[in-house]
């Protein structure tokens, strides 16, 4: 049987350049979410040179908005929203030390291009699968926002979440090598 | 004639959003694992066996499928002999997905289309009324949510574009949808009638048995056809590559008019939720 292979957040630089589209990863550490409106603000922040209420350095964001945690468990379903809704945003969070992101969906040419110049890679994680993320998810701190409900910016700690590399520093494209390998048109 | 509370109406409609956003029906349970047993790509297998993991945790850990519940909306088939006593109906309908999106612990995510302020209670709802014979009412709850609406699209095509036409915007709708909707889909369509009822219809083919063809077996041949292109596309289970990116596609057709051809497609995910009730 292959080995787990594991990815730890925020980002070790090794780690991420041996990371290649099509390998399955196991994910480790503290990530960040954020969401179409929380990068809004980060984004606006940025441009008027203002301090950011996280750091940027090495993180990993993972787009989601979790629901909220019935008694008894730290979360509720946290599965990961479209990511192509925050494309216009990423090449800005990437110029300012961004690493990794986890969505689901493809990325446009324009945030691919600036991930092969900043050496950052996008992970997908199963678009539905809220409920099994959840129990990978052993921590979470409100950090910034929270007057946006489920699109303020949490702070997870995350055991073995798995992932699927996407589109790794270099570019690789899993969204159109995986499609064209099955197509039959 | 029949008399029915808005209480028992408030009641039924909380009791539907959270069995909604917590169970997927056994119909489209039953086509994921098909899926699985028929899915060529091993990321695609991985996909799907990670899809039917999450269905058994959410029902363990009492959690909603996918944590997007929607912008609910409601269906209302009034038969025209009951009497709706108490109050409001529409606000009741809206004081039920308060107090389910509330209780049932599900992520509200309705907000102001221009301030984009939450209004912090998942409400309104959409609901949708039809008038039917009889003294009963059903009630169906459908959590819809975004991922795959933003994904949706309506055209009104030329008379001269034909059945050719309809396949061909079908299908570029699901390949511009591509991984962004968490397929494997289900795509409802509305062909005919007005621009509103083509929306309507496709809206509406989604609560049908998934995997349940329309009674016209014209219509049946189509929705069977549009399937196999679908699945031709390579898009497969997140996008990512496949031979199962749409796990049904439901077709309605209404009469149009001599000078026009409205189609709508409205992609759904694979959590394709709905539950019902009848008073």
């Amino acid at each position: 049987m292959e080995t787990k292979k594991i990815f730890h957040a925020p980002v070790i630089h090794e780690e991420l350049n041996s990371l290649k589209a099509g390998d399955t990863i196991y994910l480790r550490g503290s990530i960040i979410t954020a969401r179409d409106a929380a990068h809004k603000r980060i984004y606006q922040l940025l441009q008027e040179g203002k301090p950011l209420p996280i750091e940027l350095k090495d993180q990993v964001i993972y787009y989601a908005g979790p629901c909220p945690a019935r008694p008894g468990l730290i979360i509720g379903s946290c599965g990961p929203t479209t990511s192509s809704r925050m494309d216009v945003y990423t090449p800005l969070l990437l110029e300012h030390g961004l690493k990794a992101m986890i969505g689901k969906g493809p990325r446009s040419a324009q945030v691919i291009e600036s991930m092969i110049k900043h050496g950052a890679v996008y992970l997908a994680a199963v678009g539905g699968a809220g409920a099994l993320i959840a129990s990978c998810i052993k921590k979470v701190e409100a950090v910034a926002f929270e007057d946006l409900g489920p699109e303020a910016i949490y702070r997870m700690e995350v055991e073995d979440m798995p992932l699927l590399v996407a589109i790794d520093a270099r570019g690789n494209n899993l969204y159109e090598i995986g499609p064209r390998q099955f197509a039959r048109i | 004639m029949k008399e029915i509370h808005v209480s028992k109406i408030i009641d039924t409609i909380a009791r539907l959003c959270i069995e909604a956003c917590y169970n997927v029906g056994d119909d489209v349970k039953a086509l994921l694992e098909k899926a699985r047993q028929h899915e060529a790509s091993p990321h695609g297998k991985n996909i799907l066996d990670q899809l039917l993991e999450n269905l058994r945790i959410a029902h363990e850990l009492k959690l909603p499928i996918c944590q997007d519940t929607g912008m609910a909306v409601v269906f209302l088939e009034i038969g025209q002999d009951v009497h709706i006593v108490g109050g409001d109906l529409y606000e009741a309908v809206h004081e039920g997905v308060r107090r389910g999106y509330t209780e049932g612990y599900l992520r509200k995510s309705v907000l102001s289309p221009i301030t984009r302020i939450n209004t912090g209670d998942n409400t309104p709802a959409v609901i949708h009324t039809e008038m039917v014979p009889g003294d009963k009412v059903k009630i169906t709850v459908a959590p819809k949510g975004f991922g795959s609406e933003n994904m949706s699209q309506l055209k009104m095509l030329k008379p001269s574009d034909g059945l050719e036409g309809i396949k061909e915007f079908i299908l570029q709708t699901v390949i511009d949808a591509g991984g962004n909707p968490c397929p494997p889909i289900i795509v409802g369509v509305g062909i005919g009638g007005t621009m509103e009822k083509a929306a309507y219809m496709a809206k509406k083919a989604l609560l049908r048995p998934a995997g349940q063809h329309n009674p016209d077996p014209l219509v049946a041949q189509l929705e069977e056809e549009m399937l196999q292109a679908i699945n031709n596309t390579g898009i497969g289970p997140q996008g990512l590559g496949g031979t199962v990116t749409a796990l049904a596609v439901h077709i309605e057709t209404y009469p149009t008019h001599i000078a026009g051809l409205p189609v709508a497609v409205n992609i759904q995910c694979h959590a394709a939720r709905h539950s019902e009730a009848l008073l």
